[in-house]
């Protein structure tokens, strides 16, 4: 397709109503309300369901509530996440899950805040949360450990909690859990 | 003592205060305005997109001072201190392919030109005994553009020295582009010289005292060239962008095509003598505007366009000089986010095909007026 | 090579008469007996042999096709007819000639039933996939649905017939039911109750191949449990298979259980060198370190299974005081100057005055090299003999995984372990000056430290410390089999070869590698610095191995003559 472009009249070719017309709008913008954010001080308001950095979670009984499936592990697409699964020993703390990690390290350099492995987790214990400024001396520094992870992730609502459920039926009938 | 120091002045008289005056207008004027028109840059050019541009760098004890501390911080003020100290830190990297010698030219021969020019700008009547101008020339003009038609090398020589294809693009354009504006910014100036009948540049200052005559009617405008020869004043102003490299005209940086045009190479401490060798030409171009077209350091009221003769009178012509200036330079910056960039033969065909016509029938027509009215 | 490969020296088995079938509307011509997997006696080809002979897979959990049928998860129903026949006892035909077929009105699980002449197999029907949903959807019933915490996640049945079977959320709305979890089953075993689906494979093998009848269920309908004898521990020496064919997570093995997830791991085609009988193994390995053991199927040895013994008998590998570096005297030093230094120390010795002790748990290839070496100088060499009890079903009283490869290269007399007193011997009258050692602590065979302590030479290599190690001039740190490539001659006289599963450790290199540098250095004889071209080349100069070729040694390996 051709566009055909029309001819400029003469006063349009003096330029003066492209000067003029770029005038007002300048002139506009330059009163206008400034929209810039004083970053350290004014935060941004981070909307519901962004993906930030991705922290581990305790539920109510305060209990980690991964069990080291290591999905995240495999589905994270950068490989940031490692996962050491508790051996043979299991994990005594855990109760009637019987697994935890040892230990679970995600590095926050590699990460890509895909959130691919809360989406794969089946027991809810990996979240996006809001933090989007991740900042470490070291790199050492920015792959942050479980301890690390479930302290800035903090405890999970969780409405079901489905290992007490089993734990409790269990109980009721008359079944070592 | 004190009488051979006096003695030595009086006796050297001219070279003392010649020395004087440029230290005192390159290091204490020229070299500021510099900096603060880099930052008056960058906060308009925010206002403008509707940012606050710098308002962080503040000094330890002036920013506790109440108000004008914090005012100045907002302001940026002490921005353009921390820009210099960061331009020298930066690591000045020289890429491997260049042509060492002039890489390293270039940017001096940028900036030298721009500081030359100021030279024979009569910046103020006279303060005490001096004249206001550090070389009174009676060639003023000529040797104005005689300086200017230098600037070009720089950026020439950068885009050359480089070895790089974007460089080389920059440097090609601005040779084209600076020649061919220097034709119309030349001629377009010659009208004025037919009406003052004098190359000094003083003579030009004096010529444009007192209220405007129009066929014998006196109107309430000064008399200044721009409304003399409003035709000329357009042209030379245009021209100037063009020569200054600004935008609409800054076809040789087209940041957009070639990356950073001739300076794309450049980092560090010969970045900045770019950047500074814009901003003086900007500023040299605005002060010869204002000599030549607006009256220079004249306002024609209260005998303001008479000579000083008190010192807070010189004084008063220096900032009048400064204030005009300074609303060319706020032009300068303002038209950048006005006009977009011009397309390489438009630039060409407006330069050759317009203006250059347009200044030859303006010397024609103002030397059929004089030829009449003799 | 162009040899051809040498065929199995058994007798071709006799002739079957073959039937024919269609499976979902393709004719393939089926045996019409196959052997019983435990008897070996031809019995009834069933439906569920025919659909795999035609490539077509029947989801089924209680079949086993090394193990009796007992046709209990219901899970291989198909769909059937047969040829229909009329008053007369004529096949009813078609008006376009083809024989009418009658469906059969009713279903019938394909791993119990028997093929017969013209019979067609509909697995793909829509009635099928609705019997297979209804099936899984009653297994589901009681089942814990914690695959989060399941070894088995990953490689379960349950699982993956649920991707194909499933549906999305359960139409069970009462409480499951709950059973034992963690039930520690014997030395070896865990047994989570709840996963279990009750399809007895674990109880038949103990029962029937590893002939001991441990595990029985108990309890009845939805309370039914997989339990142990009372006071009777399950730990055979096979109890780990069970783990293997439990299509779910019941069964799992106390030695990786929550180790590492199987979808992690590496599989490489391996050999296991606990015994003579070489089990066909995979290797499970992830980022250089072995997690565990499985057999591989391989009918000529050792059909699925392995023992418990060589399946667990891997961690040395990983240990922490492997010899990593090469060193002379304590001094260490690269393998450039090692090799330097012991070809130049050996160009000197006298012929006769030099001894070899080499491992019958190196490779063929190895040993074919040393065998060079030993030739070059007329030394005496022998190997270690480990004779040891065996079993009846796969341990061998030999515990060396490559005697007869020490016995066809040379290394080791007829007898094994004979020649090891005459070198003691000559190290004690003084006419043995330099001793060479691969992968043995000769300190325990008769060499003691007092007759180490008079030789000129020592050359040692080997994987982990001992006394030798300890006495050697040279050390030259070797590889574990998973950490090289090479075969074996197993105590049937099958050769097989094994896979690179993991990096060696440290400065540690294949000994063949390092070997055939020696030998070029020593004897100037140039061989393969591959090896595909050392095998090829052994298969040549050593009669036994005549005509076979890396290649054709596949997966499986190849029976040769001992």
């Amino acid at each position: 397709m051709i566009v055909k472009r029309d001819k400029l009249n003469f006063w349009e070719r003096l330029y003066l109503p492209a000067i003029i017309g770029g005038f007002k709008v300048t002139l506009r913008h330059f009163f206008k309300k400034k929209i810039t954010m004083q970053y350290p001080e004014e935060k941004w308001v981070v909307p519901p369901g962004y993906r930030g950095a991705p922290y581990l979670v305790k539920d109510q009984e305060d209990r980690t509530k991964c069990v080291s499936c290591q999905l995240c592990e495999f589905v994270c697409p950068p490989k940031a996440i490692r996962i050491t699964p508790p051996g043979p020993a299991g994990s005594p703390e855990a109760g009637n899950v019987e697994k935890a990690p040892k230990e679970f390290e995600i590095n926050m350099l590699r990460c890509i805040f895909c959130g691919f492995c809360q989406e794969v987790c089946p027991e809810e214990a990996i979240f996006l949360m809001q933090d989007y400024s991740l900042t470490g001396t070291s790199r050492k520094e920015m792959i942050y450990n479980k301890e690390k992870l479930l302290a800035l992730g903090g405890v999970h609502q969780d409405k079901i909690q489905k290992w007490k459920q089993k734990a409790d039926e269990a109980k009721e009938q008359g079944v070592k859990p | 003592m004190m009488a051979s120091i006096q003695n030595l002045i009086a006796d050297n008289h001219f070279v003392v205060f010649s020395a004087l005056k440029v230290v005192v207008v390159i290091f204490l004027a020229l070299l500021p305005m510099v900096a603060y028109a880099v930052l008056a840059e960058r906060k308009i050019s925010a206002y403008i997109q509707d940012r606050l541009g710098p308002n962080r760098v503040a000094l330890p004890l002036i920013s506790s001072i109440p108000i004008i501390g914090p005012f100045l911080t907002k302001l940026g003020f002490w921005q353009p201190m921390v820009d210099g100290v960061k331009s020298f830190l930066k690591e000045d990297f020289t890429p491997a392919h260049v042509r060492k010698v002039y890489f390293w030219l270039a940017p001096a021969i940028t900036l030298i030109p721009a500081f030359l020019t100021v030279a024979v700008i009569p910046f103020g009547s006279t303060l005490g005994n001096e004249k206001m101008v550090i070389a009174d020339l009676d060639v003023g003009i000529l040797y104005t553009f005689g300086i200017v038609s230098l600037g070009v090398y720089g950026i020439v020589l950068a885009g050359y020295a480089a070895n790089s294809k974007y460089p080389f693009l920059g440097g090609i354009r601005s040779s084209a582009q600076m020649i061919s504006y220097e034709i119309a910014m030349g001629l377009s100036v010659i009208p004025v010289f037919l009406l003052v009948g004098n190359l000094n540049l003083s003579s030009v200052i004096g010529y444009q005292t007192g209220l405007l005559h129009i066929l014998g009617a006196t109107m309430p405008l000064p008399n200044w060239l721009a409304f003399k020869q409003p035709l000329a004043f357009l042209i030379f102003w245009v021209a100037a962008f063009a020569e200054t490299n600004r935008l609409p005209f800054d076809l040789p940086e087209s940041e957009t095509e070639l990356v950073g045009g001739y300076n794309t190479e450049y980092s560090s401490m010969k970045f900045a003598l770019f950047f500074m060798g814009e901003y003086a030409n900007m500023i040299t171009s605005s002060a010869m505007m204002v000599t030549l077209f607006l009256g220079g350091w004249t306002l024609p009221f209260w005998g303001l366009d008479q000579p000083a003769t008190s010192i807070p009178m010189g004084l008063a012509h220096i900032g009048i000089f400064i204030g005009k200036m300074l609303c060319f330079m706020v032009v300068f910056i303002w038209v950048r986010w006005m006009l977009p960039r011009f397309r390489y033969d438009h630039l060409m065909d407006l330069g050759w095909r317009r203006f250059i016509p347009l200044t030859l029938a303006n010397i024609l027509v103002t030397a059929f007026i004089l030829w009449v009215k003799r | 090579m162009s040899a051809t490969p040498t065929t199995e020296t058994k007798p071709a088995p006799p002739a079957v008469e073959t039937i024919k079938v269609k499976v979902d509307g393709k004719e393939i011509a089926v045996p019409k007996t196959m052997p019983d997997p435990l008897t070996g006696k031809p019995v009834p080809t069933t439906m569920i042999q025919a659909c795999a002979l035609a490539t077509v897979d029947v989801p089924h959990y209680c079949y086993h096709p090394k193990l009796p049928v007992v046709g209990n998860c219901r899970m291989c129903l198909v769909e059937f007819g047969t040829p229909a026949m009329g008053p007369d006892r004529k096949p009813v035909i078609n008006p376009d000639g083809t024989p009418k077929i009658a469906k059969s009105p009713r279903p019938a699980i394909a791993c119990a039933t028997p093929i017969s002449p013209g019979m067609e197999i509909y697995t793909t029907t829509p009635g099928v996939k609705q019997m297979r949903e209804g099936v899984l959807e009653f297994l589901l019933i009681n089942h814990p649905l914690d695959c989060p915490i399941c070894d088995q996640a990953g490689e379960c049945k349950l699982q993956e017939y649920s991707v194909d079977y499933g549906q999305a959320t359960s139409r069970f709305v009462e409480e499951k039911v709950h059973k034992p979890k963690q039930v520690d089953l014997g030395p070896r075993i865990v047994l989570d109750d709840e996963r279990c689906i009750l399809c007895t494979r674990c109880i038949r093998f103990s029962k029937d191949i590893a002939g001991d009848d441990a595990l029985g269920i108990v309890n009845r309908g939805s309370y039914n449990t997989l339990s142990a004898y009372p006071g009777k521990a399950f730990d055979n020496n096979y109890t780990l298979n069970t783990v293997d064919i439990c299509p779910v997570g019941a069964l799992t093995s106390k030695d990786f259980r929550f180790k590492m997830r199987v979808w992690f791991l590496k599989e490489t085609k391996s050999v296991c060198t606990s015994c003579a009988t070489g089990c066909n193994i995979v290797i499970g390995s992830r980022e250089e370190k072995i997690y565990r053991y499985e057999p591989r199927e391989n009918d000529a040895v050792n059909s699925c299974w392995m023992c418990d013994t060589g399946r667990l008998n891997y961690k040395w590998i990983g240990s922490e005081n492997r010899l990593t570096e090469v060193r002379i005297g304590k001094e260490t030093t690269t393998w450039t100057n090692a090799l330097k230094e012991i070809s130049g120390k050996l160009a000197n010795v006298k012929a006769g005055s030099v001894a070899m002790v080499a491992s019958a748990r190196q490779t063929n290839e190895e040993l074919f090299l040393l065998a060079k070496l030993g030739k070059k100088f007329n030394a005496l060499t022998d190997s270690v003999p480990r004779m040891q009890e065996g079993d009846k079903l796969l341990v061998s009283a030999d515990r060396n995984p490559n005697s007869n490869g020490a016995k066809l290269t040379g290394i080791s007399p007829a007898q094994m372990g004979s020649n090891l007193p005459k070198i003691a011997e000559g190290i004690r009258n003084g006419s043995i000056k330099t001793l060479i050692v691969f992968g043995e602590d000769v300190t325990k065979h008769g060499i003691g430290a007092d007759l180490l302590g008079k030789l000129e030479t020592l050359i040692v290599s080997e994987i982990l410390p001992n006394k030798t190690t300890e006495l050697a001039h040279y050390i030259l740190p070797g590889c574990a089999h998973a950490e090289k490539r090479g075969s074996f001659v197993n105590g049937k006289g099958r050769v097989q070869r094994f896979l690179k599963a993991v990096e060696p450790k440290g400065d540690a290199r294949p000994e063949w590698e390092f070997l055939h540098e020696l030998v070029y250095q020593v004897t100037g004889q140039n061989g393969f610095a591959s090896i595909e071209g050392l095998f090829n080349q052994m298969a040549q100069e050593v009669p036994a191995f005549n005509g076979v070729t890396w290649a054709a040694l596949g997966d499986t390996g190849v029976t040769i003559q001992i």
